[in-house]
């Protein structure tokens, strides 16, 4: 519970201009988004947009920093900080739940119903006699890039594998660092800290590269069906939140290199670990529910 | 036993806007509440609704009841002194925390049981395919080579134009009416096996106590078996947003007889063109047929 | 400020409390949770205008047989952006706005946890609405397959269609953030000796509201981005063909639209919870059982989602189980009606316009629960679903319920914001003119629905002309009564008789020891606990 006292007092900014920025540039980035998708113009307000939306994170967050920096946050504030990124995580994890119920319902009733199986014989009977339900699908009319809709999967065990060590290794690296921080080795902190980009940079690229081989030689495409859809959308989603989180990582390391953060006050740098750890699990789940199972 | 009677509430409130009330002849009767409808399912489900409808009512008497009587009693005004001290009372909380359970268990056990009837498509004597396009019905009589494309006839697709200067009131049951009804036989369990051409629609019909959505690419069941002596034209309605014209796309089902049912169907199958294939399990979907279905005329008169 | 040697260097203004930028640029940079209040409450407003503007249009052409002036998938884009727009344009900025007025004077904060987002949450809806408002122009026309947004007919949708997606994706972020907001500040800023048992019942409710946000607008964008890949991405989610089911989608809408029916009710239960012993002058009944009801509610809400798709052919035990399930959401309701009833009980009740519209709540939004257990009786919703039996369902809990709540809330807290009484005589005119054409708006729509007429159509069998026409003289009868609403409000922010700080006798709360009108900067001091003995309901054993 908050205590006021004179000499503590809760820090309230009085006016920003952020928020206003930040609005506009939502605003542009989306009315681009979707002058692309409707052939309209191009995309071309979509840049202007994404530039001002990065323009805006960057004068957001340095206020704070600097604010930060000055000392006037006291505990209270740094709770409320707290607080506020742990259930913006759990928002995120709700937005990954509707895709992972998206794979579960597919897996387990759909493609099922539409095969006739259960309740739905009539479903065989008279629509679909030709196909057979399993898993992976791409549905009964095969939908894909090629000709009679075959596909492959990614096997768990090659680069997803690696992935997965690859990610849990960079949770370690993490907890390394975010330890050396509280003991007071910097050299440590920097230094993992770096390691912990890198692995989520690795990650990145290897899945980049996974997609490149899906979509050339697997057959295995966004309009590959349901199989095709899931897939993508959860790796998709699970690598832009990768991306995201090393972009952090790699700012919260430029902010040591700067000498920021204390053993006791170091809320970004745990924030970032957070988020580092859920898009961690995120991708345990992935791994054996999309590829293994 | 949870076929009450609700009619004194139908009187009653069909005597208070009888003022306003305008029935013409080629109409629906005019009604305020549900239809009990022409076969066990419906009849049942009528129950279920006016058992709902009575609970609901005596809550609210004794609830309203209740609140009206403090307002009343306690006003500021009349000089009523607040009594601060009355802030809770297990044993009446408990007490209202049990009754309603104990009065919602007794909903649920009828109305489980008609949902489990409603839902037994077993033991059908005939098969019916029907499909939602935008905007019409087809039908599809399993076994035959039957089908009928179900549209708004053209007197209501006339009038229900913008600017059409035709009144709806002049055009005999106005969006209620189809070129091609369905034809049913009386008495016999019918199967209903739905499904949706291009968008998700419902095939409804009140007195039949169905209404089942038409989704694309799966299969939706029902079932009815109109009582035999309740021989006539039933209408109904699609009951899922599905585009523009989804105001306009009405389900009339004939139910006849069943030796005039048997001559209906095999005039039909006689007037179907040369090598339509019939419809048969296992031939998976058939192509939207493109020929014009035979007039309407040859769908024996209910009444005989 | 604490520290003002540095942070006056970063910031000029701090050391000065009651210091406000002037004009516009105060209003688009402010962080005070009061000018944000505001601005929510008065976007609020207008979107209910704009929205109850396609409500008329709906009513016109649905005053007589055969069709008016609109052409049908013109008006269903009417009656999608109607829904729309007062579910996220009117009662839940409605809502946020008044959170952001009086949780940190309920709970003896300085102000929101975190101001700056609590802006940009703000800023964010003007220019989601834009864009969904805008996509009505656009070529293909505005969407138009009601605000469930079910495929496969949505994804017909033309070029408005990624417009409408992007302006919910926006509407989420907003709200996620405004709700997270309200959860950090009710649980780290409370005055001392504020425990969470002796909150207002308002911050209560917001507080479980909240966290109904947090879950189910995340499930909501995750649908509408599916809508989105498999109309431009080639992705098979709600297409058969490729493995997925168009109700997978229904699914997952209503996993969310469920919660979010409650995210609309609950934060009015807590509205009518104060204003209930206010005007009583009695303590409300049964505080504890109303927290714990509330966040039953909450938990039953994540699973009864599908007892909107009883008709898409669910197996049979799904719809047992979701049919029980629903049902079970009239104990815990129940316990709330029964609690502000006997609050009532033994009271000294007088009749002030909060007090009339919290009462006629009570009456009309228990006739919306009793139509909704009618409902959830899975075989006689075949018969219901999709008829105006719903609508009149939805608009006696979301009109008599939700939006009278806010009524009541503006006109309880109304002297608080602005420190002048508003003509109470036009305030009585508003409530009777709103409550009596209510009732001849929806009642009517009962009959309508059970003889058999389908929701979402511009045109319909002479059978119902009767009622339709009572029911569209009834809305433009209720539209128009709504007028008086800005004009009282402009009044009172204009002048008018001072408001004592308490306002109503019998109120009792943190807030009414603030000053009428409350501050700019309020509890900058955390209120002391003798203060707080006569603020929040405070149960005995709470004491
Ligand atoms: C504020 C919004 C709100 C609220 C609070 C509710 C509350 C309830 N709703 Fe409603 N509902 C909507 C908004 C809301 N609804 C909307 C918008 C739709 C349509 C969406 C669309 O399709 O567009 C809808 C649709 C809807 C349906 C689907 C209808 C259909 O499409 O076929 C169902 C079905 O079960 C339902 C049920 C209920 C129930 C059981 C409650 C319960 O919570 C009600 C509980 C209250 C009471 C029961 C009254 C008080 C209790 C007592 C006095 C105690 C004693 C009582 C008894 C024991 C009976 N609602
Ligand atoms: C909280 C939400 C809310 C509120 C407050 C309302 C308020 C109203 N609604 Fe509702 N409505 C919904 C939520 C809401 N609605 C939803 C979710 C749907 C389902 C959509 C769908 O199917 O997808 C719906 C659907 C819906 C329908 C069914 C449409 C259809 O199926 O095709 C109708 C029809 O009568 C209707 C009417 C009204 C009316 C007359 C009001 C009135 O209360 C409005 C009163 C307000 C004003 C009129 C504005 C203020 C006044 C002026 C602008 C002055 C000018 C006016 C005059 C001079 C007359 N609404
Ligand atoms: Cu077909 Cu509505
Ligand atoms: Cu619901």
């Amino acid at each position: 519970m908050a205590t006021h006292t004179d000499s503590d007092k809760y820090y309230l900014p009085h006016g920003s201009p952020w928020p206003i920025v930040g609005s506009v540039a939502l605003f542009s980035t989306m009315l681009g988004a979707v002058a692309y998708l409707n052939d309209w113009l191009g995309g071309w307000i979509f840049l202007p947009g994404a530039l001002l939306l990065i323009g805006m994170f960057f004068g957001w967050f340095s206020t704070v920093i600097d604010e930060n920096q000055h000392g006037v946050y006291n505990r209270e504030v740094d709770r409320s900080f707290r607080m506020g990124m742990m259930w913006f995580i759990f928002s995120e994890v709700m937005f990954f739940a509707a895709f992972f119920g998206a794979l579960f319902y597919a897996r387990r009733l759909a493609v099922p119903w539409l095969g006739g199986e259960g309740v739905k014989v009539v479903n065989r009977l008279f629509l679909w006699p030709q196909f057979s339900p399993g898993w992976p699908s791409n549905g009964p009319e095969h939908l894909g890039p090629r000709a009679g809709g075959s596909f492959e999967v990614m096997p768990a065990f090659g680069i997803p594998a690696l992935n997965t060590i690859i990610l849990l290794t960079s949770g370690v690296t993490v907890t390394i660092a975010h330890h050396a921080l509280r003991t007071g080795r910097r050299g440590v902190l920097k230094l993992f800290l770096a390691f912990t980009f890198l692995l989520g940079f690795t990650f990145v690229s290897l899945q980049v590269h996974e997609y490149g081989e899906a979509y050339r030689e697997l057959g295995l495409r966004l309009s590959t069906g349901i199989y095709g859809s899931t897939f993508f959308m959860l790796t998709g989603f699970h690598g832009l939140h990768v991306t995201i989180g090393a972009i952090m990582l790699v700012i919260i390391w430029l902010r040591t290199l700067r000498g920021h953060f204390t053993p006791t006050h170091h809320f970004a740098f745990e924030a970032v670990s957070w988020y580092w750890h859920f898009v961690d699990v995120v991708w345990l789940g992935l791994f054996v529910f999309v590829y293994w199972l | 036993m949870i076929k009450r009677n609700g009619h004194w509430l139908m009187v009653a409130l069909t005597g208070l806007v009888a003022a306003v009330a305008r029935v013409p002849v080629a109409h629906a009767a005019w009604t305020l509440n549900l239809t009990p409808g022409v076969d066990a399912v419906s009849r049942d489900i009528y129950g279920l609704h006016m058992l709902m409808f009575w609970w609901c009512v005596g809550i609210a008497v004794v609830v309203f009841g209740f609140i009206i009587y403090s307002l009343v009693r306690f006003r500021h005004s009349k000089g009523a002194v607040a009594d601060t001290q009355l802030l809770h009372n297990t044993r009446v909380e408990i007490v209202w925390t049990l009754l309603p359970a104990l009065i919602l268990v007794s909903m649920a056990v009828p109305a489980a049981r008609v949902l489990v009837e409603a839902e037994d498509t077993s033991g059908s004597q005939l098969e019916i395919r029907v499909t939602g396009y935008q905007w019409r019905w087809v039908y599809q009589y399993v076994g035959t080579n039957v089908t009928l494309i179900s549209s708004l006839d053209r007197d209501s697709d006339q009038a229900r134009q913008l600017d059409s200067g035709i009144d709806p009131f002049s055009v005999p049951n106005y969006l209620l009416n189809v070129d091609h009804p369905l034809v049913v036989p009386a008495g016999v369990k019918v199967r209903v096996l739905i499904t949706g051409g291009d968008v998700i629609h419902s095939w409804w019909l009140p007195a039949f106590g169905i209404k089942k959505d038409a989704i694309p690419g799966y299969i939706n069941e029902a079932w009815f078996a109109v009582d035999p002596d309740k021989l006539g034209t039933y209408r109904g309605q699609c009951a899922e947003l599905c585009g523009r014209d989804h105001g306009f796309m009405p389900i009339v089902v004939q139910v006849v007889s069943q030796q005039d049912f048997q001559q209906w169907l095999k005039a039909q199958e006689a007037a179907m063109p040369p090598g339509s294939a019939p419809l048969t399990p296992e031939v998976g979907q058939p192509p939207l047929p493109t020929y014009a279905p035979p007039s309407p005329t040859t769908a024996p008169s209910p009444t005989t | 400020m604490a520290h003002s040697e540095h942070a006056a260097t970063a910031h000029e203004e701090h050391d000065d409390h009651d210091h406000k930028p002037k004009g516009l640029w105060r209003w688009v940079s402010t962080t005070n949770h009061k000018d944000i209040g505001t601005l929510y409450l008065i976007f609020s407003c207008t979107m209910f205008f704009v929205a109850g503007s396609f409500a008329m249009l709906i009513r016109a052409e649905l005053f007589k047989p055969g069709l008016q002036f609109l052409d049908p998938a013109l008006f269903n884009t009417f009656t999608t952006m109607h829904g729309l727009v007062m579910i996220f344009g009117a009662i839940m900025p409605g809502f946020v706005g008044l959170a952001n007025w009086m949780i940190p004077m309920q709970v003896g904060a300085p102000d929101m946890a975190l101001p700056r987002m609590n802006n940009f949450s703000f800023w964010i809806l003007p220019f989601a609405f834009t864009l969904l408002i805008g996509s009505i122009f656009v070529p293909g026309g505005g969407m138009a397959g009601g605000w469930t947004l079910y495929p496969p007919l949505s994804i017909q949708t033309g070029d408005a269609l990624p417009m409408a997606i992007f302006s919910i994706h926006l509407m989420g972020a907003s709200s996620i953030m405004g709700a997270i907001n309200i959860i950090v500040t009710i649980m780290n800023m409370r005055a001392p000796g504020m425990s969470l048992l002796r909150m207002p019942l308002f911050v209560w409710t917001w507080l479980i509201t909240a966290f109904l946000l947090i879950a189910v607008m995340p499930v909501l964008a995750g649908a509408v981005t599916m809508l989105l890949t498999d109309h431009f991405f080639g992705t098979s989610f709600f297409n058969a063909a490729g493995g997925g089911d168009p109700v997978m989608f229904q699914h997952i809408f209503w996993f969310f639209g469920h919660p979010e029916v409650y995210i609309m009710i609950l934060p009015g239960f807590g509205i009518v919870s104060e204003i209930i012993p206010t005007f009583s002058r009695k303590p409300l009944f049964g505080y504890d059982a109303m927290v714990y009801a509330t966040a039953s509610i909450a938990f039953l809400s994540f699973i009864v989602w599908a007892h909107h798709m009883f008709t898409v052919g669910l197996p049979l035990a799904s719809e047992l189980f979701f049919m029980l399930s629903t049902m079970l959401i009239a104990i815990p309701t129940g316990v709330k009606v029964f609690n502000w009833s006997a609050t009532l009980y033994r009271g000294s009740i007088s009749y002030d316009p909060p007090m009339l519209w919290a009462l006629a709540f009570l009456f009309l939004f228990s006739i919306g629960g009793f139509s909704g257990l009618m409902l959830a009786i899975a075989p006689a919703d075949f018969q219901y679903q999709d008829t105006y039996f719903v609508v009149a369902h939805f608009h006696y809990v979301l009109v008599s319920g939700a939006l009278f709540s806010i009524m009541g809330a503006v006109y309880y807290w109304l002297p608080k914001w602005t420190g002048h009484m508003y003509n109470m005589k036009l305030a009585k005119w508003h409530f009777w003119l709103s409550a009596i054409f209510f009732n001849v708006l929806f009642f009517p729509q009962h009959f309508l629905g059970l003889a058999g007429m389908p929701r979402r159509i511009p045109d319909y069998a002479t059978q119902f002309a009767d009622w339709n026409m009572v029911s569209s003289l009834g809305g433009f009868a209720f539209g128009a009564s709504q007028l008086l609403f800005p004009y009282i409000i402009w009044q009172c922010v204009r002048g008018g008789e001072k408001a004592t700080d308490r306002v109503w006798e019998g109120a009792r709360g943190l807030e009414w020891e603030l000053p009428s009108p409350a501050p700019y900067h309020t509890w900058a001091e955390a209120p002391a606990m003798a203060t707080l003995d006569h603020g929040a309901p405070v149960h005995e054993t709470h004491g």
